[in-house]
């Protein structure tokens, strides 16, 4: 509902009980990204372990949650047990207008269950379900078990969950959303299993008046207009994401095989077009999105030799592509989605745990490791392999894979082969476009290619200007961090420009936050960087791996002189605005 | 007379883009409820969408039990709603046989009145609004 305080839900996990609070702060902070920052502040424990049960799990939305189009994301914010630092995760699927129609700003859930749980929230109520039988059960099974222990809402609601990974603290553990979308990176889905949580479930059962006048629903059409009758976002309901990967490839800038080269022929057969063709099953939407770049792949399985078969849903995406395929060696779309169906099941990110498999396959190759750790032998290009050891991973099978699920290079400092992590801050994103790239995912607030537009920069810039491309990161984030406190897709960032967000804002009665939008922006970007600070942030703390300055792209070799300059000025660019300055 | 119909349900993917438009153009509300046409998937997202609306019944039962005349028979199917005159008993909501009426806690129902404002709204083509004589088979 829009109104100028924040209406947070405070859930204590330890006594099942919760208690509304009302937060000022909306012309500072917006919502969403700025929100969970301020959140953080408020009812965070720098100073204290991820896991310590005073610590919350805080889940945000912005604004314009549901009253515009692909104003239709979630922010997940937490100390990551990664790095043991802030850090926030975004998601679509229902989740958003589910909290958006409980008239909540914000989820906060402090306190830990007794025993493994679901909580139901709604516009009215709260309650603490017993979960006990469900430990262990993967995150697809779970799914169909909570949608009968929560009836109410049946087919209209959002279950958040948790696999077996975030049951046993992977730092590399997703928070499943709605079966298609997930709060991916950085452990989220650790942080909810310390709460002992299996599942959120969100009802989304009331309704607002919409605000006075005509113009709030002509905006609405004019937006609905631009997002669904130009070409503004037809790739992203076309091909999807995936229609990426030929042209990353063309350029040298696609990792395959642990970042051992950077392009390889084989894209033809794991590009957008072949999963298109071979493996599209159907597409989906977010809640709130006409666009629904959301594609669902299947695979068909012979059980038995007289023609019994089963099949499997699996989305797909250009970064799970990139981490169970061409990181991996896997050239055949059905192999790619077995592997990430596995992922999906236990509950891991995919893109961590793609990029960790290729570590400790180039450490097999090495002689670093054996099956002794890896339970079975991996080799780049072996599906079958891939989907144990994802399994094995995910479960945390022996202290190899548990280690690992803590990081790759947590693994390589016990094991060797640090110098081949392919870790830029956590597990590298798709993108070997070059040294910017490198030194923004490296430094980047969530260690996401989203975080700024490098990869963008890299592929439309050969020179080597230090501060015109540190310029360029430092300008770019405070209107992500401001779209993300919305909180909208970063695929609409084309559609809402500063101008049109601040449309937006004013139809639905946010005047003053309208016409403060460069202000907040950089209040936010600040709040966020601060509050990570306050956890243990030092750009000093975090190394590029000696595999990126091996690589070649586009523009040729990468120049290590370049790539340390960059890292070294944006570490200090943003060390400024943790200071203040 | 015109109806609401949904023929391609098969390519709905779920965005609730239609019942935002019947609950924030029809009813002046922000929701994904209290709309005449809602949007579910059916046994998890794995399953596709259905839509839960009105499927113009002739004579409608939903009139028939109503008794101040808030619902009254539409012409080709369906209701024609006076709002002014309901007295929240909800008596039409049970006596819909497709669930196709929803009652908001405050006790208000919503029923699609085949306006066809959402098919507008739709990105994939599902809905169409179509003169009852010429409909075939119910599509949902």
């Amino acid at each position: 509902m829009i109104r100028q305080e924040f209406r947070i839900l405070l859930v204590d996990a330890t006594t099942t009980k919760g208690k509304v609070v009302l937060l000022d702060g909306r012309n500072d902070v917006a919502g969403g990204s700025g929100l969970a920052a301020l959140l953080y502040m408020k009812y965070g424990q720098p100073g204290l372990p991820w896991n310590d049960e005073s610590q919350p799990l805080i889940f945000a939305i912005g604004p314009l949650t549901g009253y515009f189009p692909l104003m239709s994301k979630m922010v997940c914010s937490f100390k990551s047990n990664y790095h043991g630092e802030y850090t926030e995760s975004h998601a679509g699927g229902r989740a958003a207008l589910a909290l958006q129609f409980s008239d909540l700003d914000a989820l906060v859930i402090v306190g830990r269950a007794k025993r493994l749980s679901c909580l139901g929230i709604g516009a009215n109520h709260l309650e603490f379900k017993d979960a006990g039988f469900l430990r262990g059960t993967d995150a697809e099974s779970s799914g169909k078990l909570i949608r009968r222990m929560f009836k109410a809402g049946s087919g209209h609601r959002s279950i958040m969950r948790i696999g077996p990974s975030g049951e046993i603290g992977s730092a590399m553990a997703c928070i499943n959303v709605d079966s298609y979308r997930h709060f991916g990176r950085m452990g989220g889905g650790a942080a909810m299993g310390a709460k002992n949580l299996k599942a959120i479930v969100i009802q989304g059962d009331s309704h607002f008046k919409i605000p006075p006048g005509k113009e709030y629903p002509r905006l609405y059409k004019e937006v609905y207009k631009k997002v669904t009758s130009t070409d503004m976002m037809r790739k992203y309901h076309n091909l999807g994401t995936p229609a990426n990967l030929q042209g990353l490839n063309d350029i040298s800038s696609l990792p395959w095989r642990n970042l051992q080269q950077t392009c390889d022929p084989a894209i033809s057969t794991i590009n957008g077009t072949s999963f298109a063709d071979q493996a599209l099953l159907r597409n989906g939407a977010c809640s709130g999105c006409p666009v629904g770049c959301i594609h669902i792949g299947f695979i068909r399985e012979k059980v038995a030799a007289d023609n019994r078969y089963h099949y499997h849903q699996v989305a797909y995406d250009y970064e799970p592509i990139f981490a169970a395929g061409t990181m991996l060696g896997v050239t055949n779309t059905f192999d790619v989605l077995r592997i990430l169906d596995i992922m999906e099941k236990v509950g891991l990110d995919a893109m961590s745990g793609g990029v960790a498999l290729a570590w400790a396959t180039e450490a097999t190759e090495q002689g670093l490791i054996s099956e002794k750790e890896t339970l079975v032998t991996l080799a780049f290009g072996d599906a079958i392999a891939y989907q144990q050891a994802a399994r094995h991973l995910g479960r945390g099978s022996n202290d190899f894979y548990r280690l690992l699920g803590q990081g790759t290079l947590k693994a390589a400092a016990v094991y060797g082969g640090g110098e081949f992590g392919c870790v830029l801050g956590q597990e590298m994103a798709g993108y070997a476009t070059g040294e910017l790239f490198f030194a923004a995912q490296t430094l980047g607030f969530r260690h996401s290619h989203l975080d700024t537009g490098a990869y963008s920069y890299d592929q439309k810039n050969s020179d080597k200007d230090i501060t015109r491309a540190v310029d360029f990161l430092i300008e770019d984030e405070p209107g992500r961090a401001f779209l993300t406190s919305m909180v909208g897709c970063l695929f609409a960032r084309a559609v809402y420009t500063e101008e049109q967000l601040a449309e937006c804002l004013m139809a639905v009665g946010f005047d003053t936050l309208s016409g403060s939008i460069a202000k907040t922006s950089e209040h936010i970007r600040a709040l966020r960087w601060k509050v990570r600070a306050k956890t243990g942030f030092n750009p000093e703390n975090i190394s590029i791996p000696k595999r990126f300055y091996q690589v070649k792209t586009w523009k040729g070799p990468i120049d290590k002189d370049y790539l340390d300059s960059l890292k070294k000025e944006y570490g200090k660019r943003i060390e400024a605005i943790i200071a203040g300055s | 007379m015109k109806q609401l119909t949904t023929p391609r349900m098969d390519q709905c993917i779920g965005c609730h883009s239609c019942s935002l438009a019947c609950a924030r153009l029809i009813h002046k509300r922000i929701s994904w409820d209290t709309a005449g046409i809602r949007i579910h998937s059916s046994g998890g997202l794995s399953t596709g969408f259905v839509a839960n609306r009105c499927l113009a019944c002739d004579p409608p039962p939903c009139a028939k039990v109503c008794p101040t005349g808030a619902y009254t028979d539409r012409p080709g199917g369906g209701v024609i709603v006076k709002k002014s005159l309901c007295i929240q008993c909800g008596k039409c909501v049970d006596a819909c046989p497709v669930d196709a009426i929803y009652r908001d806690r405050g006790g208000d129902v919503y029923v699609c009145i085949h306006c066809g404002q959402c098919v507008q709204f739709c990105p994939q083509n599902c809905l169409e609004m179509v003169d009852s004589s010429s409909i075939e088979e119910v599509l949902v």
